[in-house]
């Protein structure tokens, strides 16, 4: 009997650990990808049905909250730019000189036709405020050992109610993430690739993201330059902006 | 005989104007209730092929397969081409381009913020095109609640309860954001220049028409078109001859083991179109059996209250020497004739009434506002052949059954105790 509370107390005891090292690797992987601000030049590869299509932008974002981005490329997208305030999106035509309000669950409308939707491109918060973690298990990934970590919402604003990452063990970076409703129902897939030092974090700079609840290659995001934590002027995330 | 019993009936109303009237009644009911039938299921046919399933429909293979989903990304192409085939083979068929999308329409105010903004649903017609016919087709003159169609690019008709929570009017502008065919971002300014009310409740409240080439052109789908619909002439569904055609066109195809290649669907195959063709087969012939059952209990009844009722009349002629089988003849022509007059007046009655509801008809739109299928909201008869003698199967046959098994009695009667029944 004796014995018998021992094993349960090593046990209790042992629950908290791992969820702290959950949560410590959780903000290792928070210190590489998030960032008070940052600038991204990104190509989006979107796969179509009949062809594939390359929309190259550059995006401005400060915290969770503001968000700026322009189309650069190709003619049919030059010049689209979309602004994020709060929960709030304005998408901007130019060849109708029109601003478009968008919200709620228009949101999580597909962006430009690809796998990733409004809400998913503007996404920049920290994992630690979102959502409690566990280590579930290890794994290997093209050769480097992850951590396998099931992260449950803990606020009711996310798009995603569980994701399931597997995080290198070296870099902290996630290689892999499944993405979940509340139901269960696997909704996204995101495969992290080409892993980069770039000032002094490690930082993926291909991004695969699959719409599980499509046919279908997914669309590949991929960065080609980005730059963190440096002074935006505060012009870029206002209105005016848009139609400038 | 026939003669003589037909002026009996004429002079003794009290015997048989009660059955004409019972006979006539149901018989009125009968045809009245299969026009309306008729007319109600018919129309929900009729507007589902005029709305969206077309008498035939050509798509690609892969389109066919997500329909549900408005694929435009896995819309025909070429297809200037595949319509000169189309017109070459089935002349009798008017063959026309329809693109079904979808987005939000949005509003803005004077500060750019949002008026009115909702999710629409898009149809894009073959307007300007006058051989095609579709303004006629879709009733869409005549559909106008205020304003005129579209006659020239970048004009639209919005469903006229879409337009009232969207708090815009006529000749005011909206903006259409969409996805071309190739998933890149879509957008266009329209001007409003009629509001309508359609046929369809959930139509009212999101639906807008545009002409099949500025989608083109907005949806990136030059040469290209998501669908297209055949109707045959006189804009009647023919369930075999759509068939017939079917199995030729994708004969044809068979071999294009290409996921865009065309595809040929009767209506009967779309949107659970053939189920519900052989349901209103089924539901028109129990409604009929049923009901024809009914009236024929009703009116047996009738017959045999009748031939019960002339219980004496018939002892005094046994008694005057006429034969057992002469008097259940004559009981029996009696019931027929009694059987047509009634049958006639209610089948005249009843093909008036058939012809007046589907004139008018009867307005349901109140009990589906909230609907999202679609449905018409004017529930009309129709006028079909059947119903001149539908009436006749309870209204005549009945009623001689009732008075043959009634008449049965007859046989039964001893003609030696027929004085004491006769309490002489």
């Amino acid at each position: 009997m004796k014995y018998f509370i021992l094993l349960i107390l090593v046990v209790l005891l042992l629950i908290p650990i791992q969820a702290q090292d959950a949560i410590d690797i959780l903000k290792k992987v928070d210190a590489n990808m998030s960032s008070d601000t940052r600038i991204t030049k990104s190509n989006m590869l979107i796969y179509g049905q009949r062809n594939s299509r390359t929309v190259t932008s550059i995006g401005y974002s400060e915290s969770n909250k503001k968000s700026f981005s322009e189309y650069l490329a190709p003619k049919r997208e030059k010049g689209t730019k979309m602004l994020k305030l709060d929960d709030y999106l304005w998408v901007y035509s130019p060849s109708t000189d029109r601003i478009i309000q968008l919200s709620g669950h228009m949101l999580k409308q597909s962006l430009m036709g690809s796998d990733l939707s409004y809400k998913d491109m503007m996404e920049n918060r920290k994992l630690t405020d979102m959502y409690n973690a566990e280590i579930v298990g290890n794994d290997t990934i093209e050769n480097r050992r992850v951590f396998v970590i099931q992260l449950t919402a803990k606020i009711e604003d996310v798009s995603y109610f569980s994701r399931k990452l597997w995080i290198d063990q070296e870099r902290f970076i996630p290689l892999k993430q499944e993405l979940y409703a509340k139901s269960g129902q696997l909704l996204k897939r995101i495969i992290l690739s080409d892993i980069k030092l770039i000032d002094g974090r490690w930082y993926p700079t291909k991004m695969n993201y699959k719409d599980m609840l499509k046919n279908g290659k997914g669309t590949d995001f991929v960065i080609i330059d980005i730059k963190f934590n440096i002074d935006i002027p505060a012009h870029i995330f206002s209105k005016a902006i848009l139609k400038k | 005989m026939i003669k003589f019993i037909f002026k009996a009936i004429l002079r003794d109303k009290n015997r048989s104007l009660l059955p004409i009237i019972v006979v006539a009644i149901g018989v009125f009911l009968t045809v009245s209730l299969s026009g309306y039938l008729n007319g109600a299921l018919g129309d929900m046919i009729d507007l589902t092929a005029k709305f969206q399933t077309g008498h035939v429909k050509v798509m690609s293979k892969a389109y066919a397969e997500n329909i549900d989903q408005m694929p435009n990304d896995l819309a025909l192409l070429n297809i200037e081409k595949l319509h000169k085939e189309l017109r070459d083979e089935f002349p009798d068929y008017t063959w026309v381009n329809r693109i079904k999308f979808g987005g939000i329409i949005d509003v803005p105010n004077k500060n750019g913020m949002p008026k009115g903004q909702g999710p629409a649903l898009g149809m894009a017609i073959e307007l300007f095109s006058k051989s095609s016919g579709e303004s006629k087709r879709l009733n869409l003159v005549n559909s106008l609640v205020e304003g005129r169609l579209p006659e020239e690019s970048g004009e639209v008709l919005i469903g006229f309860e879409f337009a009232d929570k969207l708090g815009v009017k006529l000749g005011e502008e909206l903006t259409f954001m969409g996805s071309t065919m190739n998933g890149s971002m879509a957008f266009a300014v329209f001007k409003i220049s009629g509001m309508i009310r359609f046929g369809v409740s959930a139509m009212n409240k999101s639906t807008i028409i545009i002409d099949f080439t500025d989608a083109q052109q907005i949806l990136d789908m030059a040469d290209g078109t998501g669908e297209i619909l055949g109707f045959y002439e006189d804009e009647v569904f023919i369930k075999k001859q759509a068939q017939a055609m079917q199995e030729l066109f994708n004969a044809k195809h068979l071999n294009n083991l290409d996921k865009y290649a065309p595809i040929m669907k009767t209506l009967g195959e779309q949107n659970s179109m053939g189920t519900y063709l052989n349901l209103i087969d089924s539901v028109s012939f129990l409604f009929i059996f049923i009901f024809v059952l009914i009236m024929s209990i009703v009116l047996w009844n009738t017959g045999l209250i009748g031939g019960l009722r002339r219980y004496q009349e018939f002892g005094i002629r046994l008694a005057l020497g006429e034969e057992k089988s002469h008097i259940y003849k004559t009981m029996i022509y009696e019931a027929v004739l009694i059987g047509i007059i009634g049958s006639v007046i209610g089948t005249i009655l009843g093909i008036i009434v058939t012809l007046l509801m589907q004139k008018y008809g009867i307005d349901i739109s109140g009990m589906i506002k909230d609907a999202t299928m679609i449905m018409p909201t004017i529930i009309k008869s129709k006028f079909t052949p059947e119903l001149l003698y539908i009436g006749f199967v309870p209204g005549l046959v009945a009623m001689v059954i009732g008075n043959m098994l009634s008449g049965i009695g007859i046989y039964k009667r001893e003609t030696a105790s027929l004085f004491k029944e006769l309490e002489v």
